[in-house]
């Protein structure tokens, strides 16, 4: 695909992120086969399908982490799937956020110094960076634990530690991979409360991989991938 | 027992009550947005009086249509005792309407996939009305959401696992 601007429906808001027949393929193995999707700025969208659909492989394209074999991703009117590794790294690191399912703190630092390390790779200064890292951490009602090593925290701090690293850069996407999947279900919906509650407040895009439905009833919209394709999308709540 | 008979006498068991007093009670604990009506409250506490469950005081001097204080009996107790510590029946639920929909589809050789992602979407609709309720309601709204979405997660998961498996149930059905 050639294209030099993301398609867009008549009468439609511009969306934040398209995806355009997006193929990916892990040496014989076909991830995605002619995926695309579009999401608003702000929406919150569960991404769902059976295990192996190529959900987790759509995220990590969306996010420009993975490249595409063809196809086209936007992130407004930049194409990510066309830059090159160092300007898709900066581009993550500027306003993308990530949530992943466990194992994503730096176990030798601490809970603020984990918040605050996107903004320390930033070029921010270390004592404005503790200073926004413990406002979140105090959000995401994590006071106390601040100078905790990962080691030290619940599975349930530790996701919401992640979840305030993901959203301390002000990003203007998250994408959450399973954020909930190794925690029980009452921190599994005090991470996806705060999640949403974050996301509303600061207008941030989320994008939620998922196979809990009860975790996929957070977002606004879900769609669902099978066979590396995404089907159609039927309802679309308003937002609250 | 129907379930407005015996939670109007649970309600008693606490204390002596008005049917207004009752009325409004019920709506706040149980009627999530159906309130009862009072013809309904009388005519319960009317049925209750003559079966012996509760009993009516004098009528009482004050505004509104009936100012008895009902009081519920030793009887009353025992049904209200009996009630809580009967399970409830598990329901199978083996002939389910999504069964129906999803077996005729594939008679028929119609877009029974089709058919199951429109269910899944309405399921997820529902849901987020839910979570909704729980996220911003009393814990006693985040209790009746949770007994819901517990119940529609259920069939989302029957949902998921029957679209797995439309081939060789299309085989079997259609011979």
């Amino acid at each position: 695909m050639t294209a030099d601007r993301p398609p867009v429906r008549q009468n439609d808001a511009p969306p934040l992120i398209v995806a355009t027949d997006v193929v990916k393929s892990f040496g014989p193995t076909p991830a995605l086969r002619g995926a695309s999707l579009s999401v608003a700025a702000g929406e919150i969208v569960a991404v769902m399908g059976p295990s192996g659909s190529g959900k987790s492989t759509l995220l990590h394209c969306l996010a420009g982490i993975l490249v595409p074999d063809s196809g086209a991703v936007w992130l407004g009117d930049r194409r990510i799937d066309t830059m090159g590794e160092a300007e898709r790294s900066a581009l993550r690191r500027e306003r993308f956020g990530f949530v992943f399912q466990s194992g994503q703190l730096v176990p030798e630092l601490t809970a603020e110094e984990n918040v605050a390390l996107p903004l320390l790779l930033g070029g921010v200064r270390r004592s404005a960076a503790l200073g926004d890292a413990r406002a979140w951490l105090e959000r995401l009602d994590l006071v106390g634990l601040e100078e905790r090593r990962s080691g030290e925290l619940s599975g349930g701090q530790a996701q919401r530690v992640a979840l305030a690293r993901a959203l301390v850069g002000r990003p203007q996407v998250v994408f959450a991979d399973e954020p909930t999947g190794s925690l029980d279900s009452l921190s599994g919906e005090h991470v996806m409360e705060l999640l949403v509650a974050a996301s509303r407040n600061e207008g941030t895009t989320v994008v939620l991989v998922t196979h809990d439905a009860r975790v996929a009833a957070f977002a606004e919209r879900e769609v669902v991938v099978r066979d590396g394709t995404v089907g159609a999308q039927l309802h679309q709540a308003t937002r609250s | 027992m129907s379930l407005v008979p015996v939670t109007l006498l649970g309600l008693l068991e606490r204390e002596p009550s008005h049917g207004y007093d009752l009325k409004r009670d019920y709506d706040v604990l149980f009627g999530r947005g159906r309130p009862l009506p009072f013809g309904q409250v009388y005519a319960t506490l009317a049925r209750l009086a003559r079966d012996g469950k509760v009993v009516a005081g004098p009528s009482e001097p004050g505004a509104g249509p009936d100012r008895k204080r009902y009081a519920i009996t030793d009887e009353g107790v025992a049904e209200v005792e009996a009630w809580l510590a009967e399970p409830v029946e598990p329901e199978p639920h083996l002939q389910t309407v999504l069964f129906a929909k999803v077996t005729l589809a594939l008679v028929l050789g119609r877009p029974a996939e089709r058919y199951l992602d429109a269910q899944r979407s309405a399921h997820l609709q529902r849901m987020r009305g839910l979570t909704e309720m729980r996220r911003t309601g009393s814990v006693v709204d985040a209790l009746l959401a949770d007994y819901g979405l517990f119940h529609l997660e259920a069939d989302l998961r029957w949902i998921d696992i029957t679209a797995a498996r439309l081939q060789p149930l299309s085989e079997e059905v259609r011979g």
